[in-house]
């Protein structure tokens, strides 16, 4: 049986070829049409199936659709002289693989020969294609990535801009937070921490086990579990046992899900409840049933930023549901500044890359976002749920965020 | 020590749910079906529309997707395995083919899902309310699934060796060239169980789709999960998939509580492998 598997993969990938192949015949014709520029050509591979469909789906896929949207809808992209071209997409289903995913970046640069390469989503990914888009030239506006090295990444490939930030400054973020809390006398030093043993989990709570314990926290329960977990009673159970103040839990959302309703089920309520990727998306009240009052993740927004605002509105309008609180709008600010770029200095690659890098841009961020050393640093690290709105918070309440309310009410 | 066997069967309640009808599909339809967890997954996103959009509480939703699992099932047999099973020369013959198809079908029903609800995840709240067994509160969807694992398990247990007609389906399974000499309309049999194990599919995908988030291309999880339980109970055998979808449950339970939750996999096919080693055909499989 086990070979009919491998017969079945073969005749797929077989399949696979020739769709490929009809595809390239097809992404020829776009090629020679490009060079008369009539057209802009932004190209993507991007995950619409397999298991990063989600989180593609929620925050990568919308914004780029969006933006296509409104800027064709408004005549095309601006061009230095001052005309104005039509976008047109070329995009590929990466199928959750890396190997895919770097397979039709490389088509995307050498057959479809398209103007624009926008990234595909998650870290490994955008790791994955990083070289391949340095060696084409093409700038590379990694959004949906998380890491710690992108200062060194900035140096390797230097066409390469990071929007997301790294896991430590997430963490350090939230770590301050629980300080001020626990000199306040709200909290105690234990914390409770989960995370799943896959990319993001291992990635954050590497950054938070150094972080917790500097800031003198005993990190009382510690345990990964495989992504595939789905039932989460016994591991909150132990978790509770713990007698932490603080329950830290860096995980992906099916398992922010699970771990919600459980939490609900088994009465679980510390002071602080701060979970991973799900919980700043739009439809996570309506999964916990209401009661998200008080819950802490990753991202959240400025709700008296009117920018911000009319962008979830629009996105609203346009995709037909809400942004996530976190990814999105960062996803969308690169895009403004791509657009933004092309208009000042065309489409030359090295061009945008430079333009990139050193100009100030107006965005959903703000009036000047500017990126420091090929980063996007603007970013809001720590949210809360607060009457129903996922808002960035920090202990004091400063610079765009808002005071953090703790503890964390009982469930509903 | 009670809170970890009440939680693991819980857990496990819902491993045999989903297995029961790939067990039954394969053991007397010999229709080794990859598609099976796809299924699950249409009745997932079934539920959700019922529920969400025209606010059909999901267990009257029960009532609709369960007969609706029986009829495409019997449709899907009718269509594609028949001429498969005509024919096939051996029964080798026929699995394989069965697998190569249900591969296919396996694609087509995620292409469909994927183009009508896109990539996403989807999840809502149902039944999220504590219950209290023996001292352990458990989420009243969960302990539904187990609840009715049981119920449907016995049922088929009693139905399978108590009437005239589990005894034709059982022939079948045994002697599918022999049974034809007896009187008994095979086709007929085969189909029925391909059907049945259709409706149980439909089963475990509204009351999964209770508590686990889930996205259309998530099926394979679920048909994998249901091979080894299949496996491991011994194909076709509707005890051995409550059986061993129990102890999978109590292994992964045990293991998260007393050694490392980061181990349950490792442990699941750790006992995947000793009990093969011990009992190739599974636990309740014969020989």
């Amino acid at each position: 049986m086990k070979n009919l598997f491998s017969e079945g993969g073969r005749m797929t990938r077989r399949l696979t070829t020739c769709a490929i192949a009809a595809l390239s015949i097809t992404a020829a014709t776009h090629g020679v049409a490009a060079q008369e520029r009539d057209k802009v050509t932004v190209g993507y591979a991007i995950s619409k199936s397999g298991p990063n469909a989600g989180g593609a789906d929620m925050t990568v896929t919308p914004n780029y659709e969006l933006w296509v949207k409104e800027v064709n809808a408004a005549g095309g992209l601006k061009m230095p002289d001052g005309s104005q071209l039509p976008i047109e997409v070329i995009a590929y289903d990466d199928r959750s693989s890396a190997e895919e995913v770097v397979r039709a970046v490389e088509r995307l640069a050498s057959q479809d020969k398209v103007d624009i390469i926008l990234p595909p989503w998650g870290t490994g990914f955008n790791l994955a294609v990083a070289p391949l888009m340095a060696k084409f030239g093409y700038p590379h506006l990694a959004g949906a990535a998380v890491t710690d090295k992108a200062s060194d990444f900035v140096k390797r490939w230097d066409t390469s801009f990071w929007f997301m930030g790294g896991s430590e400054d997430y963490v350090s973020a939230f770590t301050e937070i629980l300080v001020a809390e626990r000199e306040a006398g709200r909290i105690n030093d234990k914390i409770a921490m989960i995370s799943v043993a896959d990319g993001f989990g291992i990635d954050l709570v590497k950054a938070a086990r150094p972080s917790f314990e500097a800031a003198g926290f005993d990190v009382a329960y510690d345990k990964s579990f495989p992504p595939e977990t789905s039932d989460f009673a016994t591991i909150l159970n132990e978790a509770g046992n713990a007698e932490a103040d603080t329950f830290v839990a860096f995980t992906y959302p099916p398992h922010t899900f699970a771990l919600t309703k459980q939490a609900k089920i088994a009465s679980y309520s510390p002071p602080v409840f701060y979970l991973g990727v799900g919980a700043a998306f739009p439809v996570y009240p309506k999964i916990a049933d209401g009661s998200v009052e008080g819950i802490m993740s990753l991202g959240g927004v400025d709700p008296n930023n009117e920018l911000n605002n009319a962008y979830r509105a629009k996105h609203e309008e346009l995709v037909g549901r809400g942004a996530d609180y976190w990814g999105s709008v960062l996803i969308y600010a690169s895009l403004q500044m791509l657009e933004q770029t092309i208009e000042r200095v065309g489409l030359d690659k090295a061009e945008i890359a430079k333009e990139l890098s050193s100009g100030t841009f107006s965005t959903v961020l703000g009036s000047e976002t500017q990126l420091e050393d090929n980063q996007l640093r603007a970013i809001n690290w720590v949210g809360q749920w607060q009457d129903g709105k996922f808002v960035a918070v920090s202990s004091e309440g400063s610079d765009g965020t808002i005071q953090v309310k703790l503890p964390k009410p009982d469930w509903e | 020590m009670l809170e970890h066997v009440v939680n693991g069967l819980v857990l496990g309640g819902t491993y045999a749910l989903v297995a029961m009808g790939l067990t039954i599909q394969y053991g007397i339809a010999r229709i080794m079906n990859l598609g099976f967890g796809d299924m699950i997954i249409a009745a997932c996103f079934a539920t959700y529309v019922l529920f969400t959009t025209f606010a059909i509480n999901p267990l009257v939703a029960l009532l609709i997707l369960v007969p609706a699992g029986y009829v495409v099932s019997d449709l899907i047999y009718r269509i594609l395995m028949k001429p498969l099973v005509a024919r096939a020369p051996d029964e080798g013959a026929l699995e394989v083919d069965s697998i190569l198809v249900t591969f296919g079908l396996l694609f087509v029903i995620q292409g469909v899902l994927l183009a009508l609800f896109g990539g996403g995840y989807a999840s809502y709240s149902f039944l999220n309310t504590p219950v209290n067994v023996l001292g352990t509160v458990v989420a009243g969807n969960r302990l539904l699934a187990l609840v009715l694992s049981l119920a449907i398990g016995g049922a088929m247990v009693v139905i399978l060796f108590r009437t005239r007609w589990g005894m034709v389906l059982r022939a079948v399974a045994l002697a599918p060239k022999s049974a034809p000499l007896f009187g008994i309309d095979t086709d007929r049999a085969a189909r029925t169980a391909f059907a049945i194990g259709g409706a149980m599919a439909a089963t475990g995908g509204v009351v999964l789709s209770m508590f686990q988030t889930f996205t259309a291309t998530a099926g394979v999880v679920f048909t994998m999960k249901a091979l080894i339980v299949v496996i491991l109970g011994g194909k076709g055998s509707v005890p051995g998939a409550i059986v061993a979808g129990l102890l999978l449950g109590l292994v992964e339970t045990f293991v998260a509580a007393y050694v490392d939750p980061g181990l349950t996999l490792a442990a699941v096919y750790a006992v995947f492998l000793v009990l093969l080693l011990v009992r190739p055909n599974g636990l309740f499989g014969k020989a």
